[in-house]
């Protein structure tokens, strides 16, 4: 089995900042060190999962097939984010209730008709909406770093405040999560689209270890 | 039939060192399962007059094992005639803790100082130990972690460092359902201790709707039947008479 | 037995878990009810948690019915809000088959039917249904996961409802009590609204301070005769 760690989702001035590493472990095990876990979903949304890798290849499979059904009854509708997470919590619930479970964390992020969405999904098709959100070891170390900057500001945090944020606490977690990688992605929701950035490196300091004797009596 | 549930104090507890002395800080929440059993507890435990103690855990463990161990460092102080040494603490605490092979579930912050200037350790369970320039143990741990990872640096003032443990311990006390209500904060430097209990209270609760007071009489008396339990016997009124009454 | 020649039925070969997975978890929360002569009250607390995390702040577990009723569900967020996609979807279908709207009667017995329906593999969920009789007096309904339904005049359930359950009975059944203000305190099981209103403030910030998964904000339910509507009120994010 070969899981992805956490996913960051906020909401700034203007629409959706989300992130994420690009590691795909195999236990302990880095293996995988180039995989995107963050993908655009149409037009409008952004998809971050953690948890199991190719059952996430799968949820694309159905969301691709959601995609181009929708193109093809050219009915002038196509999928916004609050409908693909819904058609995810239901797809999730599914699975859970036949115990046969999808095992991902999901976060769903769009901006569409002048409106932001960030929504959660589960294996056990449990979801919520928060203006932060937080999957797997980011839930206990990321999101306390991610309401405290946001909760309040929704309306203020410029892009560049938001980058900043997610960069940051992506970099705590590079310090505290053994299962993460310093290389990431950003992406972005608003009104222009959806867009997913090259992977980047995080710089980090470990300086402080030069000062550490010891871990007791010496 | 299950083994009784011991008071937990689900907790964040931290320590954090600057130029010149270190800061202690806990939350103050007590909890027994899903309930708040204290919501105003003590989390960080004396020790010696240059060392406190925080504790995590088994409320009971905690209270019992600081104390056992401060007892010990008075016996010390008084057969060397000097001030115990923090590493001395940690090892009698790690010692302790070892050889009852995490069966006594305490999980320390502890913090002094003495002639090797500030230092900090976390004593886990089972006896393992860690000496850091920052530390964070407890079930808000991580929210308290988080803090310290993006804003701690090298060479900080008293200030700042105070602010920083504040922080951490109301990261915990938001963010993680085991920690609450208000945060201690306790500054060690030579030759001083400030103690400051209760130094934040960001969870005060409002004013009720209304009074609860039952009236008097809420309670209905359905029988009233009284008893006389004395004998109640008049002497014969000899004026005067002082003689000795049983 | 494994056969060389693999499965021969057709459709996908089932692969057993490998992971202990549970289809069930407690996103916690707290969920009360009361009934007055011409109203109900159906109020809950909108934290969603998941062991000592805090999923969201805000997620509504109490939901307004298209029939002037009011269900209140506490226990897995998840089965909650499928539950009350099946009900909203019955009592559409109820409308649009027999002309009318489902009167609150009909939609309690619809939600034991409903629940006991999953006997085998329940709805973790405890249920408390506000609704108006057609005389216009409160009732409450309150269920078990697996469809046991009672008609009280007040409920609680959830993360707190042990902590409540005892407050409502002395205030609301005055169990054991003489000398009470009818004018404030109204008779058993028929409190004065601005007096219940009261109570159910108290319960919540009360709840709040005593249990780990209760807090956030509280998010209360008034149905009439004219409607429903709704009132929230901050508690404490501890």
């Amino acid at each position: 089995m070969v899981t992805g760690t956490s996913v960051l989702g906020i909401k700034y001035k203007d629409g959706i900042m989300m992130a994420a590493d690009t590691l795909a472990s195999y236990g302990s095990l880095a293996r995988f060190r180039d995989v995107q876990r963050i993908v655009p979903v149409g037009e409008h949304t952004l998809l971050g999962a953690s948890g199991e890798m190719s059952d996430f290849a799968y949820i694309q499979e159905q969301l691709d097939k959601l995609l181009v059904a929708d193109h093809l009854a050219a009915d002038g509708h196509t999928a916004g984010p609050h409908f693909i997470w819904q058609y995810l919590s239901r797809l999730m619930y599914a699975r859970r209730s036949r115990v046969n479970p999808l095992w991902n964390s999901l976060i769903v992020g769009g901006f569409r008709d002048g409106k932001r969405f960030l929504g959660f999904v589960d294996l056990q098709g449990t979801t919520y909406e928060a203006s932060t959100i937080a999957t797997g070891f980011g839930a206990y170390l990321g999101q306390p770093l991610l309401r405290k900057a946001v909760e309040g500001k929704e309306d203020t945090l410029t892009k560049e405040e938001a980058h900043k944020l997610l960069v940051d606490t992506l970099r705590v977690l590079y310090y505290r999560d053994a299962r993460s990688l310093d290389k990431i992605q950003i992406a972005t929701a608003d009104a222009s689209g959806v867009s997913v950035s090259e992977p980047f490196k995080l710089d980090s300091d470990w300086s402080f270890g030069a000062d550490i004797r010891g871990y007791g009596a010496l | 039939m299950k083994a009784p549930r011991a008071t937990s104090t689900g907790t964040t507890i931290v320590g954090c060192i600057y130029d010149g002395g270190l800061v202690l800080g806990a939350d103050t929440r007590a909890t027994e399962g899903p309930i708040v059993a204290d919501k105003n507890c003590e989390k960080i435990h004396y020790l010696a007059p240059n060392m406190y103690c925080c504790g995590a855990g088994t409320a009971a463990d905690t209270e019992f094992t600081t104390a056992l161990i401060s007892s010990n460092l008075e016996l010390h102080r008084l057969s060397t005639g000097r001030d115990a040494r923090v590493v001395t603490a940690m090892t009698m605490l790690k010692q302790m803790l070892f050889k009852y092979q995490g069966h006594i579930g305490a999980a320390l912050v502890l913090g002094g100082y003495d002639v090797n200037g500030p230092q900090l350790y976390t004593i886990a369970p089972h006896g393992s130990t860690d000496k850091l320039p920052y530390v964070t143990m407890g079930s808000g741990s991580m929210a308290a972690m988080a803090i310290f990872e993006s804003r701690w640096k090298k060479g900080m003032t008293r200030e700042q460092a105070v602010e920083l443990v504040k922080d951490a311990i109301e990261s915990g006390v938001f963010n993680d359902l085991g920690s609450g209500s208000n945060v201690d904060v306790c500054v060690i430097t030579k030759s001083k201790v400030d103690y400051l209990r209760n130094y934040r209270k960001p969870n005060e609760r409002e004013p009720k709707e209304q009074s609860y007071k039952f009236k008097r009489g809420t309670t209905a008396v359905l029988t009233t039947e009284i008893t006389s339990l004395v004998d109640i016997e008049t002497e014969p009124s000899n004026a005067g008479a002082s003689e000795g009454r049983a | 037995m494994l056969s060389a020649a693999g499965p021969t039925h057709a459709g996908p070969v089932r692969i057993p878990m490998e992971h202990g997975f549970s289809p069930y978890t407690d996103n916690g929360g707290t969920t009360l009810a009361i009934a007055g002569d011409d109203y109900v009250i159906v109020a809950g607390d909108t934290r969603q948690s998941e062991g000592y995390s805090i999923n969201t702040r805000y997620c509504p577990k109490v939901f307004k019915l298209d029939n002037n009723c009011v269900l209140a569900t506490g226990g897995m967020a998840a089965d909650g809000q499928n539950l009350v996609r099946r009900l909203k979807q019955s009592i559409e279908q109820y409308h649009h088959v027999h002309a009318k709207t489902m009167s609150p009667s009909a939609l309690a017995q619809l939600l034991s039917v409903v629940l006991y329906g999953k006997r085998h593999f329940p709805y973790f969920v405890w249920n408390t249904l506000g609704g108006l009789d057609a005389d216009g007096s409160g009732w409450v309904y309150s269920y078990d996961p697996v469809g046991n339904v009672e008609k009280r005049k007040w409920a609680c359930a959830g993360s707190a409802g042990h902590l409540i359950m005892p407050f409502l009975d002395a205030k609301i059944g005055h169990h054991h009590q003489s000398q009470i203000d009818a004018k404030t305190e109204g008779k058993p099981g028929s409190v004065p609204f601005d007096t219940a209103m009261k109570y159910t403030k108290d319960a919540f910030t009360s709840a709040t301070e005593r249990d780990i998964y209760t807090g956030d904000l509280l998010e209360i339910f008034v149905i009439r005769k004219s409607g429903v509507t709704v009132e929230q009120i901050p508690l404490k994010r501890d």
